[in-house]
């Protein structure tokens, strides 16, 4: 086995030394009843050569979005990734380090999460960003519970306009823990009903989520949402729950508008789609909070010589530490995933990020526009970001066959979970949606019976 | 010259001007933000994205690199976090455009190839841990403690059982507690007894109606095997309740003993410690959810099937405790392992696990005579020592520090926390046996500076890229972004 | 070790200096040294309700965290504003400039409780330290 070094003689020899004659001798701890007596029930090994040709078929029967113009949104956004993301990841120092906890060790780690913490705090337009989470959905549950930690309150407000999965997952979190989630609902702009705000939140909640943009692609007034809490030490957290990070670019920043926590998911910046996974959940908040925030958090030191380093802080907030009392069990980041977002927004720079999201914006209203003129018109009238939710004339069903057939990847059906919207369809185009495979599917989709 | 390059922050080498990336060319008409958008268009560019030239962002990671120690460069003995060796296929296969590049909502007709992977995953998993059923979802071994924790819940209050009480040994990580008391229960300690196993008589005694259940670590983070394990799940079972075993450690036991065959109930597996996926400096890992048939209504929705030659998932899911992950869990984390594993087949998993139990037994037969043990029980897969008898009021830290100047990684120290100045060695299956000579003679090696000239020792490390950082300070005044001076 | 002649200590290493119905409540130096350097204090606004034996705030080193117990029942009348930015007050002058909070007494008897010098410097000689 070629990732095992150690040759028979050596084997022999190490045995020798422990006085064992046996590799099984080694187990002699582990009580005779519990042994497996049987050889596990796994296909024979692989070599090197049959392993890449078993996976090249298997990639192979997946129609991914490579060479296939896409109308797909919901959650996860197909952007383009420059080479040199992929080979920074693949420098071995990164990927085959672990949690920077032995900080001499892994001033490259630590500074590369410095790095992140500051640009995200940016455009998040918050003072302090964690280290990453898991996703943007996860993120959501942990803004959730770091509202409920802060503000004493028991019950949370997630818009409804918010992914469904974020908020099953958010469910999933609190459901257990006697605390009430409530939704609250959407006008017909496809922004937060503010009325329904004002009122349920006039009743002690700890927190309101909201989409920015939100599941319809709707961009949402934070300030205006922030001005309908209730004010002084009854107004609930407000989280601004970003499922494409990439929005940040071209819109005011939610923390300088009046959203406590700004959190959500960063995929989009230098990760490939990878069917939904590993994903970059971050949160991002006012200072007033940190030692309330999930996850970890890199800091600024000198050493003994008085050079600037790096280190992991505040980490008495976490599980190692304060054990069942932690702000939460995390205990790792999505350390690479991470690295890729700082190497990509690095690449890109303010000027280059800002220029992409307005190309996303330009594409989406230039899909919008062509599907207006075949009498497709949006679902709602406030402004969208790369991703809108349109009535179409058919079924969404048949919508995305008729595009599969046009080897094309329709939109998201928004039957199930909106069934107000029984022909509701969410479109979303990026830099990578041809302007020829917009006009064809505004053919196609306009061609519906 | 030193082989390390001070190298700046990003921010500190911005050159407005400069730049990093060409955009896809244009094909529609560039829409007007501030007509679009309004007053919600932000006004001013993110100042904290820096314009740098592509060979300028080569040359800052680059540099950040060669600041890091990885499992590439050498030993990497942290017990409890199995940093074994990350084959180079696996980055490879993880990357093919078909896996890549698939979006999580296609159609499932045209994700067959994904689909495939995740149910011999799945499978490959239960065959391992000898259980019924698996989510792949948790994105984490925290996040798939946390899942099983749930599942535990879900099944007692499906059946109309109210228990508040969640039995952790003292000897656990803290991440135990702390999912148990996110799904909402009581946390309990339970004491280790002298040989360092659970004991037995004094379960029995705190089984009562209120005790949701139990999670282990087997073997536990001292290393030892809980000798007791099928007795201990007959005792928690006959009052009702659920065994949960924490597979942190399971990259002693592959093809050795299976939890299933113990009588445990629900258990997550940490792909990026036995199955040889990247840390990557701190994840992303992937922990899935193996359980009984009794726990697998419960498992997160959507669940894979498999009808005539077809893969599908299903959300109907009534007794679901819900999602987990926004999507299907780290995707190309799992496909990583299901290379690993196919690449490895039953008999190399079980060759792996003999190599670990190998090495960490020669470890600590060379190092015993040096360095006190913390318990002395037999172990498997990693070895604790303990700060007894070091001389000159040298440290468990120092130690550890002083490692780094002999090109080490340091191990896991003061974890557990029941062992005084803990020092915990893992070095896995795929170290060299002279990788292993060479730790046992830095740590000979320092013992004696520690007699002879201990202020060195103190200070360590004294080779890397920054001596010891002030923690204190960062933690009182934390500056946890960057802002121009 | 200091363990001043004047006070009355907790078993949980909390000591409180009484004048009239008002008590200064602090972790004594022996607590400190062990902790190691304080990073951060957490400790009960004005107008809380505390009581004896009960966690009313921590404080935290680099690697761990220590519940501060309350030694009496009462009502917290101040909080030391100065630890949010200097916690090390803690460190330094853990019976003056490091009190943690003041505290309205409201039931004085159980002072009689508490153990004083003498008897605080045997329970920390005693516990093995």
């Amino acid at each position: 086995m070629r990732y095992l070094p150690q040759s028979p003689e050596e084997i022999r020899a190490m045995l020798d030394l422990l006085g064992l004659s046996r590799l099984e001798d080694l187990f002699a701890s582990v009580p005779e009843e519990v042994r497996l007596k049987a050889p596990l029930d796994l296909p024979a090994a692989v070599p090197e050569c049959d392993l890449l040709e078993r996976f090249i078929g298997r990639s192979s029967r997946n129609r991914s979005l490579t060479c296939r113009p896409s109308f797909l949104g919901a959650g996860a956004y197909p952007h383009f990734v420059p080479s040199v993301v992929n080979h920074v990841l693949l420098r071995s120092e990164f990927y085959t380090a672990y949690t920077p906890y032995q900080p001499e060790l892994a001033q490259g780690t630590l500074q590369a999460i410095f790095e992140f913490q500051t640009m995200m705090a940016d455009l998040a337009g918050t003072d302090v960003c964690n280290a990453s989470l898991y996703d943007g959905a996860s993120a959501a549950a942990e803004a959730a519970l770091l509202a409920v930690r802060v503000k004493k309150g028991r019950k949370v407000l997630v818009a409804r306009s918010l992914h469904p999965a974020y908020r099953e997952v958010v469910r999933t979190y609190l459901g257990r823990l006697d605390l009430e989630v409530e939704e609250l609902p959407f006008g017909p702009d496809g922004r937060l009903d503010l009325a329904a705000l004002r009122e349920r939140s006039a009743s002690g909640a700890a927190a309101v989520l909201l989409g920015q943009p939100n599941f319809f692609g709707v961009v949402e007034d934070v300030g205006a949402v922030a001005s309908a809490l209730p004010q002084g030490p009854e107004r609930p957290l407000l989280a601004a729950v970003v499922t494409e990070a990439l929005a940040l670019a071209l819109l005011e920043p939610p923390g300088r508008q009046g959203a406590d926590v700004v959190c959500g998911e960063a995929r989009s910046f230098g990760l490939p789609l990878g069917y939904g996974g590993p994903n970059l959940g971050f949160l991002a908040a006012s200072k007033a909070y940190v030692r309330q925030m999930p996850g970890r958090l890199a800091g600024e030191t000198k050493d003994r010589l008085g050079r600037r380093g790096f280190v992991l802080t505040l980490t008495t907030r976490e599980q190692h530490i304060r054990r069942e009392k932690a702000t939460s069990n995390i205990c790792t980041n999505q350390g690479l995933c991470m690295l890729a977002a700082v190497v990509y927004l690095a690449l890109m720079g303010r000027k280059n990020l800002r220029e992409l999201a307005l190309r996303n914006l330009s594409k989406a209203e230039y899909l919008k526009a062509r599907l207006r003129e075949k009498g497709i018109e949006p679902l709602f009238s406030a402004p969208t970001f790369n991703e809108f939710a349109v009535s179409l004339r058919g079924t969404p069903k048949e919508a995305s066959e008729a595009l599969r057939k046009a080897q094309m990847v329709g939109g998201f059906d928004l039957s199930s979970p909106y069934p107000e919207f029984p022909r509701g369809y969410l479109l979303c185009a990026t830099e990578q949606t041809p302007r020829e495979a917009m006009d064809r599917a505004a053919e196609i989709l306009g061609g519906l019976p | 010259m030193s082989r390390f390059l001070e190298e700046p922050l990003l921010f500190e080498k911005d050159r407005p001007g400069r730049v990093g990336v060409c955009l896809c060319t244009k094909d529609v008409p560039t829409a007007d933000a501030e007509a679009h958008l309004g007053p919600l268009a932000r006004k001013d560019l993110p100042a904290r994205l820096p314009e740098l030239s592509e060979v300028d962002v080569v040359r800052h990671f680059t540099r950040l690199s060669l600041m890091n120690y990885a499992v590439d460069y050498g030993l990497y003995p942290l017990g409890s976090c199995t940093m074994k060796y990350n084959p180079k296929v696996n980055e490879d296969v993880a990357r093919l455009e078909g896996l890549a590049n698939l979006h999580p909502l296609q159609d499932d007709r045209d994700a067959q190839g994904a689909l495939e992977i995740l149910w011999a995953l799945q499978r490959a998993l239960c065959a391992v841990s000898g259980m019924d059923a698996c989510s792949l979802q948790p994105a984490a071994g925290a996040q798939g403690e946390f899942t099983g924790v749930q599942l535990i819940r879900a099944y007692h209050e499906d059946r109309g059982d109210r228990r508040e009480v969640m039995l952790i040994p003292d000897s656990a990580h803290g991440t135990n507690p702390a999912s148990s008391h996110m799904a909402g229960y009581r946390v309990e300690e339970i004491r280790s007894g002298a040989d360092g196993c659970v004991d037995v008589e004094a379960l029995r005694a705190r089984m009562k109606p209120d005790v949701a259940g139990i999670m282990l670590t087997v073997p536990n983070t001292l290393g030892i095997f809980e000798r007791n394990i099928r007795e201990i799940c007959e005792v928690v079972h006959a009052a009702g309740g659920q065994v949960y075993v924490d597979g942190a450690n399971l990259n002693a036991l592959l093809g050795i003993t299976r939890p299933g065959d113990w009588g445990a109930d629900v258990m997550h597996i940490n792909l990026h410690k036995t199955f040889s996926t990247p840390h990557g400096g701190g994840g992303p890992g992937a922990g899935p959810v193996v359980c009984k048939a009794h726990l697998e209504p419960f498992l997160p929705r959507p669940v894979l099937t498999k009808e005539d030659g077809a893969f599908r998932w299903d959300h109907h899911r009534p007794k679901s405790i819900g999602k987990v992950h926004a999507f299907h869990g780290n995707f190309l984390v799992l496909v990583r392992a299901l290379a690993y594993l196919e690449t490895m087949g039953g008999e190399g998993l079980k060759a792996a696990s003999q190599m670990a139990v190998l090495n960490a037994n020669y470890l600590r037969a060379r190092l015993r005579d040096h360095l006190a043990l913390g318990f002395d029980g037999p172990t498997l897969h990693e070895v604790v020592f303990c700060d007894k008898g070091l001389p000159n009021g040298v440290t468990t830290l120092d130690l550890a520090k002083r490692l780094i100047d002999y090109g080490f990684h340091p191990p896991t120290v003061y974890f557990p926390l029941i062992v005084h100045g803990a020092i915990m060695v893992e070095p896995t299956e795929t170290e060299p046996r002279e990788e292993l000579d060479r730790f046992v003679e830095a740590v000979k090696a320092i013992l004696g500076e520690a007699a002879s000239d201990p202020e060195k020792v103190k200070g360590a490390p004294h080779e890397a890229f920054r001596r010891r950082l002030d923690e204190v300070s960062a933690a009182r005044n934390p500056v946890l972004t960057w802002t121009p001076r | 070790m200091n363990i001043p002649g004047d006070l009355k200590y907790t078993r949980t290493h909390e000591w409180i200096r009484v004048t009239g119905s008002e008590g200064v409540v602090g972790i004594t130096d022996f607590a400190q040294s062990e902790l190691g350097d304080i990073v951060f204090v957490e400790a009960p606004q004005a107008g809380t309700a505390v009581s004896a034996g009960s966690p009313m705030g921590n404080v935290e080193s680099v690697k761990a965290v220590s519940e501060v117990m309350s030694p009496v029942t009462g009502t917290v009348t101040a909080a030391n504003e100065a630890l949010q930015d200097h916690p090390e007050l803690l460190n330094q002058d853990p019976y003056g400039q490091g009190w943690i909070v003041k505290v309205a007494l409201s039931a004085p008897g159980e002072l009689d409780a508490l153990m004083d010098a003498e008897a605080y410097g045997r329970y920390v000689a005693e516990s093995g330290h």
